[in-house]
C-alpha cells in the first residue's frame, strides 16, 4: 500500500519492481473470468522463478504460471476452466510430475484467507471441511512450514466452539491468514491514485487486494480521479491499498472481463490441446517470450477475433459468441 | 422416445429439484440439471453460484462458475465470501440443494475430487475441492452426478474431499458437521438414494434397459436393490424444453 501520489506506471516496471523471484503472489479472477493475464504474461516474460503462488480457482492465469515454471509452491483449491480443462492440463502434470509443492484448501478457506489477512487478525473460523482429508492431509510437510518464516507452522487447526455449544456449533475449523508480498488483479476502470471499480462479480480480488503488502491494479479504462469518485457506491477498493496503476485495454485477455469482452474460446480450446504436448507448449512458451506487450497478442489474435468477443451493451458477454 | 442418458441424467436430476429450493451448481451437466428443473418441473427454484451471482437470468448456458453469463440479471452480484456465508447460514443454508460431481464416491456419498493415488505423488490429480467442500459441509441436501464405474464407485477412497454421512449414522454431528448430506447419486445407468437409518447408499431406481445386477456389476461395494424400481424416461415434453430452452447451441449435450 503506498498512500498517496500518481501510480500509473508500465507492466514491465510494475512487475520487474514488485514481483520478484521466490515472492508470494496472488491473482485476481475465477476459471476463465477477469484473469489479469496481461501481467501473468509479464511475469512469464520476465522469467520469474520459484512463486509462491496463492490461488482459489484462477484458472487459466494459475495454469500458464506454472506451465512456464514460475511456480514452486501452491496454495489452492481448484484448478480447473470449466469445459476448456475440467483440470487445468499444466498443473496436473505439473503434480504429477511432483514439480511443485501443493496445499489443497477450500474456496471458501482461501476467501476466508484472504479476508484475515486483510483484516490484521491471524486466523479466521468456519464449519467446513471438517471430518475430510482437506483437515487430515498436509501438501507442505511440518519441517518446511518450520523453515519458511512466511507461511504460518499449521495447514489448518480444528478447535472445540470456545463459547459451548453457542450457535449449535461443536467444532470449528481455523484457517491461517494470507497477507501476499503482491496481490496483482484486473479490473474495469481505475484511475491514476488506484481507486477500483469492478463490474459484475467481485469473486474474491477485494479481499486478495487489501490483504496484499503491494497491490499491482491493470485496468480495461483509466479515468480521471472524478469520474469515480462521483459514484462512491459502485467503487469496491480505495486508493490507498494500491501501489502500481496499469492501463491495459484486453488485460484479462484471453479470459473475459463483464461489460467489455467474452472468453476467447478459440483461443482457451487451442491452448488446452498445446497444454497437453510438451514441444507445443514449449513452442507456445517461446511465442510469450518473444512479444514485447500484450499489445503484440493483441495484434497476434487479430481485429476479427476481439470483435467476435466485444460484449454487448445490454448483456454484459458476447451473446452471439460460438463456443462450440 | 429418442434422448441421450447425458439428457436422462439431467432430467432425472431436474426432477429432484422442487420449487423453493436455492439450487448451488457448478459447471457442465449440474449447471443443466439446475436449468432444466427452472425451466421444467421447478420454476420457482433460484439458481446460485458459488461465485456469488443468485437467480441469475441465464439466457445463455454458462461454460464455467466463472461465466460472465451468470452475472446478467442476477438478483446481486457480490463475491466468494457471500456465496458461502450463505450456504454457512442455517437460515438459507436449510433451503440449498448442491449439485455436485466427483471422480470417486463411497458408500456413504464421501466424494473425492482430489487425487488418485498416494496424496503426496499422486497418479492422477484432478482439479480439488473449489467449493464443492463448503458445500457438501453445509447444505441440507446435495446431489451428485456419477459415472457408473467400477474405479469410480469404491471401497475405500483416495481422498476424502466433499463430506457425505462420512462413516455412517452419526458421523457428520461427530465431527461437528451442520446437518445435511446427500439425498441423491445420478448415474448414466439409474439413481440411488441413502438409507435414512444406516446412511448407506441403495438403488432406487434404474433406467430402462438396464438391470440392477448391471448396476451392482460397475460398483465395488453391494447396495440393496430390493427397493429399486424402473425410472420413467425423460416426456417428449421434458426432452423439448431441455433441448431448445436450455443446450440449444449442444455446449453440453
Amino acid at each position: 500500500m503506498k498512500v498517496n501520489g500518481n501510480k500509473i506506471t508500465s507492466l514491465e516496471g510494475a512487475v520487474k519492481t514488485h514481483v520478484k523471484d521466490g515472492c508470494h503472489l496472488s491473482i485476481g479472477g475465477f476459471t476463465i473470468n477477469r484473469n489479469p493475464m496481461a501481467a501473468v504474461y509479464e511475469i512469464i516474460r520476465q522469467k520469474t522463478k520459484n512463486l509462491h503462488l496463492y490461488a482459489h480457482s484462477n484458472g487459466q492465469g494459475a495454469d500458464e504460471l506454472i506451465g512456464a515454471g514460475a511456480v514452486s509452491c501452491l496454495e489452492i483449491a481448484y484448478g480447473g476452466t470449466g469445459k476448456f480443462a475440467a483440470t487445468c492440463i499444466r498443473f496436473r502434470k505439473a503434480v504429477e510430475e511432483e514439480k511443485i509443492q501443493v496445499e489443497d484448501y477450500t474456496n471458501y478457506q482461501m476467501t476466508l484467507r484472504f479476508l484475515a489477512g486483510s483484516m490484521g487478525v491471524p486466523f479466521l473460523p468456519s464449519r467446513t471441511s471438517l471430518g475430510t482429508d482437506i483437515i487430515e492431509k498436509w501438501g507442505f510437510a511440518p519441517e518446511f512450514r518450520n523453515q519458511q518464516p512466511n507461511i504460518p507452522n499449521k495447514k489448518l487447526v480444528v478447535l472445540e466452539n470456545p463459547f459451548d455449544d453457542w450457535c449449535d456449533t461443536k467444532k470449528i475449523v481455523l484457517v491461517p491468514a494470507i497477507n501476499p508480498d503482491v496481490t496483482i488483479i484486473h479490473v474495469q476502470k481505475a484511475d491514476y491514485r488506484g481507486n477500483c471499480r469492478i463490474d459484475g462479480l467481485t469473486f474474491a480480488d477485494v479481499e486478495q487486494a487489501k490483504a496484499a503488502r503491494t497491490l499491482i491494479i491493470t485496468c480495461e479504462e483509466l479515468l480521471d480521479d472524478d469520474y469515480l469518485k462521483n459514484q462512491p457506491d459502485r467503487n469496491q477498493i480505495p486508493f490507498i491499498h494500491a501501489d502500481a496503476v496499469v492501463h491495459i485495454p484486453y488485460g484479462a485477455y484471453p479470459t473475459a472481463c463483464y461489460k467489455y469482452y467474452d472468453y476467447d474460446p478459440v483461443f482457451l480450446k487451442q491452448y488446452a490441446e498445446l497444454a497437453k504436448n510438451e514441444e507445443k507448449y514449449q513452442s507456445y512458451l517461446e511465442s510469450i517470450y518473444n512479444r514485447k506487450s500484450h499489445r503484440e497478442l493483441l495484434d497476434f489474435v487479430g481485429r476479427g477475433r476481439l470483435e467476435m468477443i466485444k460484449a454487448d451493451k445490454n448483456r454484459g458477454y458476447a451473446a452471439k459468441l460460438d463456443r462450440r | 422416445m429418442d434422448y441421450t442418458l447425458k439428457e436422462m441424467m439431467a432430467i432425472v436430476a431436474a426432477r429432484e429439484i422442487r420449487n423453493d429450493d436455492i439450487v448451488f451448481c457448478g459447471t457442465g451437466i449440474s449447471m443443466l440439471a439446475a436449468m432444466a428443473a427452472k425451466n421444467i418441473n421447478a420454476p420457482e427454484s433460484v439458481i446460485f453460484f458459488e461465485t456469488g451471482a443468485i437467480d441469475s437470468k441465464l439466457e445463455d448456458l454458462p461454460l464455467a462458475v466463472g461465466d460472465p453469463r451468470i452475472m446478467y440479471q442476477s438478483s446481486s452480484n457480490g463475491g466468494l465470501l457471500e456465496s458461502f456465508a450463505t450456504m454457512q447460514n442455517p437460515f438459507t443454508g436449510s433451503h440449498i440443494v448442491g449439485i455436485l460431481g466427483a471422480a470417486q464416491i463411497d458408500i456413504y456419498g464421501n466424494l473425492n475430487s482430489t487425487v488418485i493415488g498416494d496424496y503426496h505423488a499422486p497418479d492422477v490429480r484432478f482439479s480439488g475441492s473449489g467449493g464443492a467442500c463448503d458445500v457438501a459441509s453445509f447444505v441440507s441436501r446435495s446431489i451428485i452426478f456419477m459415472k457408473q464405474e467400477k474405479r469410480k464407485f469404491k471401497n475405500k477412497l483416495d481422498y476424502l474431499t466433499s463430506p457425505g454421512y462420512l462413516d455412517g449414522p452419526e458421523a457428520r454431528k461427530k465431527a461437528g458437521l451442520p446437518e445435511g448430506g446427500p439425498v441423491s447419486v445420478v448415474t448414466d445407468m439409474g439413481m440411488m438414494a441413502f438409507d435414512s437409518e444406516s446412511k448407506k447408499m441403495f438403488l432406487k431406481g434404474y433406467y430402462p434397459g438396464i438391470t440392477p445386477e448391471e448396476i451392482l456389476q460397475n460398483m465395488e461395494f453391494e447396495i440393496d436393490v430390493t427397493r429399486a424400481e424402473e425410472i420413467t424416461p425423460p416426456s417428449a415434453n421434458e426432452l423439448s424444453l431441455l433441448r431448445e430452452k436450455c443446450d440449444p447451441h449442444r455446449l453440453i449435450l
